[in-house]
Parts: structure tokens; sequence; C-alpha cells
């Protein structure tokens, strides 16, 4: 069979299994979009580039199918390298197209060039240039091979426009053959064996569960591996969901925002069993100062995580998933023949931090919104495996610590890049990718002015997702630095409640809109964006902007230093 | 460079355009130093070899070699350390040597082993090939005559075959 590099490629993302991709057309990628016309893949159309790609990103996040976005040449691609890097630090599987002029005036500073390959190959996994229409489907696989295997991560095909118009013989190739890519899934018996015996000997063991447990589908594993051995779980911030926060195991979020008891157990633990995390240092302040006294069973399947930062005494390469369900028999084995630790005596010190620190804030009832408070009604009155995307800043702190997740692939979230205006396109990506959920994106104002845009596409998409602004008037993350680290020195943070009109905004872009300033309105409007879901609806909260985000590492600080609530008389009432 | 603080990376990678730029740029993000590197194509004209000089003060050796070994292009790293290579360099260079000199020259260029290439009315150019300090050697001796130009071709090394059993290491598998 005769076909067109565009037919064939198109035919080749669906013999991957696309059955959706976000894009927006321009000169060089022309003629992969006429034959888009007849394919069985759904195509969304953005209003920005960088939206398509954090739209793959959230319906990779959700599914945990690779996201597939298409876009053109030159500024197209650099619009979409934001969402490249963010999904390469947090390891999103995603396959990212872009035209290119045609090979015979690559080189030329043609018309809408750019060395689109040299721009991403720093963010992407990998990256190819076609250069033979034939190579297409081989291309393509390899590309879908790369992004999802192994540490998932995001690659890019860059495709000139004349090899959209020549023709090739179609063929798919059965296997995959790149002789220097085999990731190794396995682990080593010995270490596992070692690694159960430090299970069992421990008397202050913490899990520190990070995204690597949610990309190897290994939550319902550690659930098994944590009931066994009455080992706490802390989850980072990419691994919310990844363990019940309900479970009473649970002990939350760790790092430089995490919660008193997270952040304590780890620097106080004997034994920190790294399942899937990384030691970023957002989790470990001080790298000095980390978790002292603990022993390290450092698991992760890409080797060169493990020594990184901190050295494990164990070691193991390997997926999750794998490596925790031969943990469980192993830790099973080992305490056949050999006695354990008593771990009680370490769990009631845990529970006391519970109850002593917990995570505080709060509402008077004519006293100005608090962000909290409308991220816990928000959380109260939508089902429990509702979806929730956030921006970067306080409000996404305040949402990853007040929400409760308690199923995996709930929580989509810019951890690595801190992608400002992340949540309104990842939102919309993870309704895509699943219809039957209830989508909420939990925003800043500051945020939602990067890609609100995007809520025009979901308006002419009916793609129902639901918006919070916690309105602050700030870049508030910002702000909280300079009132703590800069005597209250506020430079270019201050935003305005009501320039733009967010309500207006929202209904010119095809949403329904409500207006919050109070705290008894919270729940009926919550309510009323419940019963909307033929179109998006944003909900303009107007909180406190004097609200800071508490426990708090200070940077370059030690976890022992947490700061855990605000001092007396900062914040209003 | 002192013997012992470098760390040489044999690196096998396809035959591909921009796989140089992949090696390249992995060190320059990541703040290692290449001290030199050489590239050739090997016996298979699928694969070329890269011979690289690590900088072993400002690289962590294990961290480099895993970095490298998530590129996809490339397909195995062995790591030599210095005691157990042997290594060679090749370098080319044209010193002051008018008619007085020319005879003092060409026996410092016997004592090394030194080939000479061309000689002109006032200069003339030596090539010699050795160990990497016998170049810095001759270098040293060669500096009175005054050195007009100088090339040398970074180091190629290749494991010593009586211990090559124990020390050498294949890093590769495990990308990911
Ligand atoms: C693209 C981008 N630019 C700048 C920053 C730095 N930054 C981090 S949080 C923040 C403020 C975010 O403001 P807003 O969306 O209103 O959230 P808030 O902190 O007020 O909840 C800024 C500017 C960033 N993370 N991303
Ligand atoms: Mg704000």
């Amino acid at each position: 069979m005769k076909l067109t590099g565009a037919q064939a490629l198109i035919k080749s993302l669906e013999m991957e299994g696309t059955e959706v991709m976000f894009g927006l057309p321009g000169g060089a990628i022309l003629p992969v979009y006429d034959p888009l016309i007849e394919s069985s893949i759904r195509h969304i159309l953005v209003r920005h580039e960088q939206g398509a790609g954090h739209m793959a990103e959230g319906y990779a996040h959700a599914t945990g199918r690779p996201g597939v976005a298409m876009v053109t040449s030159g500024p197209a691609a650099t619009n979409i390298v934001t969402p490249l890097a963010d999904a390469y630090l947090d390891s999103i599987p995603l396959v990212v197209i872009t035209g290119q002029v045609p090979l015979s005036v690559i080189g030329t500073d043609a018309f809408q060039e750019c060395d689109t390959i040299g721009i991403t190959m720093p963010v992407t996994k990998h990256n190819w240039l076609v250069t033979d229409p034939q190579d297409i489907p081989r291309i393509v696989r390899e590309a879908f091979h790369v992004a999802t295997t192994g540490r998932p991560g995001p690659v890019l095909i860059d495709f000139p426009k004349d090899i959209a118009n020549q023709m090739m013989d179609w063929g798919w190739p059965e296997l995959v053959d790149l002789p220097g890519y085999k990731p190794n899934l396995k682990g080593h018996p010995k270490q596992i064996k070692d690694a159960a015996r430090l299970m069992s000997e421990a008397k202050r063991p913490v899990i520190y569960a990070g995204g690597g447990i949610l990309k190897a589908r290994a939550a319902e594993a550690l659930l098994e591996l944590a009931e066994l051995t009455g080992i706490p779980v802390v989850t980072t911030l990419m691994a919310r969901g990844a363990f019940p926060d309900r479970h009473e195991l649970c002990l939350g979020m760790p790092g430089m925002h995490g919660n008193y008891t997270a952040i304590t157990a780890i620097q106080r633990s004997d034994l920190l069993i790294a399942l899937g995390s990384r030691f970023d240092d957002r989790v470990t302040g001080k790298v000095d100062g980390f978790a002292p006294d603990a022993k390290i069973i450092h698991v992760d399947i890409d080797p060169a995580e493990l020594g990184k930062v901190r050295r494990p005494d164990v070691p193991i390469v390997g997926d999750c998933k794998n490596i925790i369900e031969r943990l469980v028999k192993a830790v099973v084995a080992d305490r056949a023949k050999h006695d354990w630790a008593d771990i009680s005596p370490w769990m009631e010190t845990v529970r006391g931090w519970q109850r002593d620190f917990p995570l505080q804030y709060e509402q008077f009832e004519d006293g100005p919104l608090k962000p909290q408070f409308c991220i816990e009604a928000i959380r109260d009155h939508t089902p429990t495996d509702t979806i929730v995307a956030s921006g970067v800043g306080q409000h996404q702190m305040w949402t990853s610590q007040h929400w409760r997740f308690d199923h995996p692939y709930t929580w989509v979230n810019s951890g690595g890049l801190g992608t400002m205006g992340f949540a309104i396109p990842a939102a919309i990506g993870a309704k895509v990718g699943r219809p039957d959920r209830t989508v909420w994106a939990i925003d800043g104002d500051g945020c939602f002015q990067m890609t609100a845009q995007e809520l025009v596409t979901a308006s002419s998409e009916r793609i129902p997702i639901k918006v919070a602004i916690l309105n602050n008037a700030y870049l508030g993350m910002v702000r909280q630095w300079q009132h703590l680290f800069y005597e209250e020195r506020y430079s270019e943070v201050y935003l305005s409640p009501d320039l733009p009109d967010y309500v207006k905004w929202a209904e010119a872009m095809g949403c329904v809109a409500f207006r919050v300033d109070s705290p008894e309105d919270v729940v009926p409007t919550i309510e009323k964006a419940n019963e909307i879901d033929d179109r998006p609806v944003v909900i303009d909260f107007r909180t406190d902007a004097s609200e800071n985000v508490y426990p708090m590492v200070p940077v370059g600080h030690s976890n022992d230093d947490v700061i855990v609530g605000p001092p007396a008389g900062e914040g209003s009432r | 460079m002192e013997q012992g603080t470098h760390h040489i990376l044999s690196v096998l990678v396809e035959n591909k355009f921009g796989v140089l730029t992949r090696v390249a740029g992995l060190f320059a993000r990541r703040g290692y130093n290449i001290f030199s590197l050489a590239v050739s194509p090997t016996e298979d004209e699928r694969y070329s070899r890269m011979t690289i000089l690590v900088d072993g003060e400002s690289a962590p050796i294990e961290q480099v070699t895993r970095q490298l070994n998530k590129l996809i292009p490339v397909i195995s790293i062995s790591e030599l350390s210095a005691a157990d290579a042997v290594e060679r360099e090749l370098m080319l260079v044209t010193i002051v040597a008018g008619q007085d000199a020319r005879s003092q020259a060409t026996e410092l260029a016997a004592i090394f082993e030194a080939k000479i290439l061309d000689v002109g009315y006032e200069s003339m150019t030596l090539m010699v090939a050795g160990q990497p300090e016998k170049l810095d050697a001759m270098t040293d001796l060669l500096g009175p005559f005054g050195i007009v130009e100088l090339q040398r071709t970074g180091r190629i090394a290749l494991p010593k075959l009586s211990r090559q059993s124990s020390k050498l290491r294949v890093v590769k598998p495990g990308s990911a």
C-alpha cells in the first residue's frame, strides 16, 4: 500500500491506539491535518500550543496513556517547550509532533524554521527528525515505546513538510529494536532480600512514596506492603493519591510545605524506604540535615536516581510494582525465619505528632474568606474520585494539603517545573481522558491569567470542567516569600482582585461564572456549579490575601527547622 | 593533567547524526568537564566509539555514566581507570627551526621517535605519537625553539589486556 508521509503518520498514530490529540495547525504541519479529517482520532483545537502540551499531560496523568499533541514549526514548536520541560521533570509520557520546514531548506533560516531538535533535546527523553518517509512507522513506534516504558517521559518527532508529501510503502514494524535502550525492570533478588531484612530490623521506619508509584501503577502493591508491615507512608507532591489519605498509616505530604508529622517522621526515622521518589530538594531541605539517622532503601527504575542525592544502603533498580510485590513476598519469607522489631512505640510517637500538630486555619463567620475553607468545601461536595488539577503557588500547596486524596490518578499537578498556567489546560486534558469523572481545577488568579483562553477550547468542545479561582489578588507565593524573607517589601506581586473581571471574562469564553465573597455563599455556589454539566463553570473566590502557607521549611534550612504555623498576629480575621 | 585524576570513558554509540551533540550537551547541562574527546568509526559501521576523558573532580563518574546511559543512541560504556588502560595520543607541531637549529631539532625528534613531516626555510613540522605524558615532555623541550602551532588529537584508549577480565566495567544495560 502506498501512502503519503502525512497519511503514514496519522495511520501510525492510530496503530498506537491514539484516541485523541491536542493541537493547532500551521504552514509546516498543514499536509498532516488533511488526512486527519478521515481519521478516527479526535482532535481538540487549542488556543495556544502551550495549552495543547498541558492538555496532553493532563490526559496522561488521568489515564496513564501517553498524551499526544501536534503543532506546526517555529513559534508553535517553541510554544510547546514549556509543557515538554514540565513533562520531562515529572516523567509524564507525551508524544509531541512538530511540523518542520522542508528538509531541502533546513538550515537556511527559512520562514518559521527553528532548530526544534536542538531546542528540545534537553527536555525530551529522546527526539527524532524524520528524514525519509519510509521511516515514519518505525519512528512513531519507537517514540511511543520510549515515552511509555522505563522512566516515562516526553518525546518529540520533528516532521518536515516535504516528508509529509512524499510517498512511502506502508508497513508496520512488529518489534522495536533500540539496542541502546533496555530498561531494567526486575531488580536484584539479593537486594530485595536485604531490603526485607532492613524493614524487619528497623524500629522507626517510614515509606517515602513518590510519583514512581503512580507511573508503575503500584498503588495496590504499596497498600499491601504498608499493611503487611504496618510501616507509615508519606506521599510526596507527585504521589498524592498513591496511598489513600484516609488510611491510618498515611501521614500525608512531606517537604517544604508538608505537614509536621510527615516531615518529622522522616527526620527521626532509622529507615527510609524510598519508592519511586527522587530526594528532590523541595522534600529534603538541606541535604546534609535530611533524615540523619536513616538507612536508605531506594527503589527506582532510573539507575541514575540511585545515589544522585543520597547514597542508598540498598539500591534497587526496577519497576516499582514488580519490586514492591516481590518485597511483600520477601518480607513474608523473612518474618517466617526471623524476628522483627516492634514499631508500636514509634507509631505512638507519630500519633502524638499528628495530635499535637494538625494542619490548621480558621474561618471566621464574618471574616475574610479563607482559601483552605473553599478547598475543603469543594472537597466535601464532590465525589471522592473527583480529579483535581492545580496551578502553582499557594493555592497548589493548600490543595495538596487540604484535599483528601483517596484514589490514585486524582491529582494532576506540575511538581518538578512548577509551571504557572498548568491547571486549566491540564484539567481539560484530564476531563477528555476521564469524561466519567468530575474534574476541578483549583487555580490561582495569577496562574489563571496565563492560560485561561483554553476555556474557549473547553466551551467549544463541550468539556465541562469546573474552575475555582482562589483570587487573592496577588502572586501569593511570591508575596509570601517577600513577607517572610524580604521584610514585607512587596515588589511587583499585586494583581488586583477585579482587573480583570473574572466573571465577565469567563462568561465571554462561554462558561457559567459566579463570584463568592463571603463564607456562607461558598457551599451554595459549589452546589450550583455541580449542577452544570454541559459547559465549563468558573467560580471567582475572593480570598484573604494575607493568608500564608504553613507549615514551611525555609529554603536552605534543615527540615528540623520547620515553622508550624504563623506567628501571632499574622493574617487577618 | 596529572596521572590518575581523570577517568576514561569508552562509549559505543550509534553512528547517526546528532549523537555527538546529545553526548556533549549532556556534559554541558550537568556541569561536567570534558578534557578531551576523540570520535572514530568502529569495525562495525553502525557504531562509532567516543573516547571521553572526564575530569574526575567536576564529575561524579558514576552519575556521568548513568546519565550517559540514558541517552538512547548510547549502546554501552566501558569505564577505564588510567592505570588499567593503554592510552595514546597524536601530536602535530610546527616549530621555529631555521638552518642553525634544524639539526638540533632533528636530534630531539629522533629521541622522541617523532617524524619530520614538513620542512620550510624557517620552520619544520613534527609528528609524534605516544602516551600523553610523552607529548607533554616533548612540548616542553620544543619550547625553546619557539612553537608556531600545535595540535593534539586527544587520547584514545583501550583496556590493558592482562587486566581486562577483572577491571573492565561494562556499564550497560540499565537505561531508563
Ligand atoms: C511560569 C511561571 N512564572 C513564574 C513563576 C514563579 N511563581 C511561583 S508561584 C507564583 C505566584 C502564583 O500566583 P497565583 O497563581 O495567584 O497563586 P497564589 O500563590 O496566589 O495562590 C509565581 C509568580 C512560576 N512558578 N511559573
Ligand atoms: Mg494569587
